[in-house]
């Protein structure tokens, strides 16, 4: 890809050398772990292409559509209403911040006992390599958590920070705080794009953004089935896609992958004979944090789903589209986003509960709940999830990690492990 | 057919040599050195046909390059709980502390291995740490125990980091804490650490002490103060691992060859 897309890379400032450095490892990773897995499906072809082109074809696309007039928001979290974006003629980009990089820059202006997440997005700011932020208009932050919270302070010294209050509990109170954070920043994209949002245009970012969510859903049933048809990183990187590809254009490939998933579940095929059915749990898994998911694929289990931000928290749950008028809309919205079971929350039974229902549903052995180091929301919310799924005779096995590769052996270890147990 | 469990750990490997048809072994044990393949080779040289087991941090390393050899792995959670349930069909629980890791793991009425903790990647509560401690202190690593033994009153170490633990060692010798009470304070924050694993699994009892560190008298002790009755250090605590790997190797050729 580098070749074609230099002088848009040197446009966005972008360090060059460290940038081509990153797309090889990124590009050996991403052919160790995914290009050689067998009785893959066509459909994720489109899926290779993507992600061959993360930082060109895509960026292009943004580029274009900047020149002729359209913001770009980046952002971190499922709780930023897509739809308003969309609804005032912007383009959404989930920043992904899931890679080792430029952390040496990051530990300067931020603490070391910071979690990967935040250290990376810092980290590929200062350091220059990613072209989605130099792409972006605005970035929205929110307050899931306090190391976001301060971090984002520091970051609007780099780059252009728009931050989301989030509500920590479900009172009808918070729910007003959250209606008043979601019409500020209405007027916020209103601001940005010189764009006034209308029901109408409301309800059409409705409807693209749940087109999403529904073939997402769909995907999540069909991947299910047993044999596992699929493995469980192939649908964990359609997820982590469908943050920074275009929504239309994602649903109707991924629509397409659905078809042809049908086909082989018709014909009985798997992908993984006599693996152990294992969810995940926890943290978000950004692009290319694949570390755990291939450890645990490739020690005899295979991902049948996905409890996190990266799986069903962002798909789980569709705004209602009846609603005709602006105030309607924009309370179905509330209401949707007021429903998602982040471990920001206190208390936040709703997560166990969905877990616990999760893993019945997908007839797991066992759930393997991960969490960053230094993420407190979830290392502390991991205690209660044991305890709920020990109570459902579930077993899950507590993983605390990061971006590094140091511990890859201790990992393999402990998943064989818990495979061996589960069996 | 007899078959072989071999553990390859951070800091020595065991061979145990199971015979079916007795119900008899033996064994067999060798530094790891800079060299495992070397060592594995010499200890793989005599077991012709036999199928073998692998287990510890080198089983991958066994698997793959003995391709001659008929080579399964397995985790040494599952080798030291199969181990510990056949030389002591009672026990609940397993404390294992090995060069590189500690692991707890509780075992249910029929020994399978229901739940276990492992430390994470840091020496902290493992024999490395000891390793390190002891020579810090001059004292040889065999003779560490002992010598913490002949403690007269207990100093704490808060540290559980190796590298802080040391500077805080150093500050206590400074400050002219005889060494004996050091290496004391030293062993019990390790059986601090251990303990807190012990009760994130739930002490159930019997709890069979094994792994390297079992050699320790001084780290025996202090566990078995803590755990109270039920406490039972592994006669050859180092070879449970080696010793599961063998019979799970007997176990899978034979349900191999089962018509």
């Amino acid at each position: 890809m580098a070749g074609s897309y230099e002088a848009m890379w040197e446009k966005l400032n972008l360090d060059l050398e460290a940038h081509a450095g990153l797309l090889e490892v990124l590009g050996k990773f991403y052919g160790d772990i995914y290009l050689s897995q067998d009785k893959r499906l066509r459909g994720m072809e489109y899926l290779d292409f993507v992600l061959s082109e993360i930082h060109g074809l895509r960026i292009k696309e943004l580029q274009e559509a900047k020149a002729q007039g359209r913001k770009v928001v980046g952002t971190f979290c499922v709780f930023v209403p897509e739809e308003l974006v969309y609804a005032a003629d912007a383009i959404q980009v989930g920043l992904c911040a899931g890679a080792e990089a430029g952390f040496d820059k990051a530990e300067k202006i931020l603490p070391r006992n910071t979690c990967a997440l935040i250290k990376s997005f810092v980290g590929f700011k200062l350091s220059r390599l990613c072209p989605f932020f130099e792409s972006c208009d605005l970035i929205v932050g929110e307050t899931t958590c306090d190391g976001k919270k301060k971090a984002y302070e520091i970051f609007a010294d780099y780059a252009p920070v728009y931050v989301m209050e989030i509500p920590q509990m479900k009172h009808a109170c918070d729910r007003d705080l959250w209606k008043a954070e979601v019409l500020r920043f209405k007027e916020a994209v209103e601001k940005l794009t010189g764009r006034t949002i209308t029901a109408e245009s409301l309800k059409k970012a409705v409807r693209l953004i749940n087109d999403r969510r529904r073939v997402l859903q769909r995907l999540n049933r069909l991947r299910a089935a047993e044999p596992t048809p699929i493995s469980g990183r192939d649908v964990l990187l359609v997820n982590q896609v469908s943050f920074y590809d275009d929504p239309a254009r994602f649903t109707q490939k991924i629509s397409e992958l659905c078809d042809e998933l049908e086909q082989k579940i018709a014909r009985g095929e798997g992908v993984a004979d006599g693996a152990q059915r294992v969810m995940l749990s926890g943290c978000p898994m950004a692009i290319p944090n694949w570390k755990l998911p291939y450890i645990i694929e490739s020690s005899g289990a295979v991902v049948v789903g996905e409890e996190s931000c990266v799986g069903t928290r962002n798909t789980r749950d569709l705004v209602d589209e009846s609603p005709d008028t602006l105030d309607a809309l924009l309370d179905a919205l509330v209401d949707r986003y007021m429903r998602i079971d982040c471990a920001c929350f206190t208390p936040n039974q709703e997560r166990l509960d969905h877990i616990v229902a999760m893993a019945r549903e997908l007839k797991v052995k066992g759930v393997i709940h991960y969490g960053l180091s230094f993420c407190q929301p979830y290392g502390i919310e991991s205690f209660k999830v044991e305890k709920a799924l020990r109570q459902a005779g579930i077993p899950m096995l507590t993983i605390e990690t990061d971006y590094s590769m140091e511990d890859v052996e201790q990992l393999k270890t402990r998943v064989e492990a818990f495979v061996e147990m589960i069996r | 057919m007899k078959t072989v469990g071999l553990d390859v750990g951070s800091r020595s490997i065991e061979r145990v040599v199971w015979d079916p048809a007795t119900g008899s072994w033996s064994w067999a044990k060798v530094p790891t050195t800079f060299d495992p393949v070397g060592q594995c080779r010499k200890l793989l040289a005599d077991v012709d046909g036999m199928p073998v087991t692998a287990t510890g941090y080198g089983r991958k390393l066994v698997a793959g390059t003995f391709t001659h050899v008929r080579v399964e792995t397995v985790t040494e959670i599952q080798a030291y709980a199969i181990g510990a349930h056949f030389l002591y069909p009672e026990a609940r629980t397993v404390v294992d502390i090995g060069g590189q890791d500690t692991k707890v793991i509780a075992l249910n009425e029929a020994g399978k291995v229901s739940r276990f903790e492992m430390n994470d990647r840091c020496a902290a509560g493992t024999g490395k740490f000891l390793e390190f401690m002891a020579t810090a202190l001059q004292v040889p690593l065999e003779e560490f125990g002992d010598f913490a033994l002949g403690a007269d009153k207990r100093v704490q170490i808060t540290s559980m980091c190796t590298v802080f633990a040391e500077s805080e060692a150093t500050s206590l010798m400074a400050r002219g804490e005889k060494a004996q009470n050091i290496a004391m304070g030293l062993h019990t924050a390790i059986a601090q650490r251990v303990l807190a694993m012990l009760n994130r699994v739930g002490i159930e009892k019997p709890v069979v002490f094994a792994g390297g560190v079992a050699h320790n008298r001084c780290m025996c002790r202090l566990l078995a103060e803590a755990v109270g009755d039920g406490f039972v250090v592994a006669e050859n605590p180092d070879i449970l691992g080696a010793l599961g790997a063998a019979l799970l190797a007997a176990r899978t050729s034979s349900s191999l060859h089962r018509p």
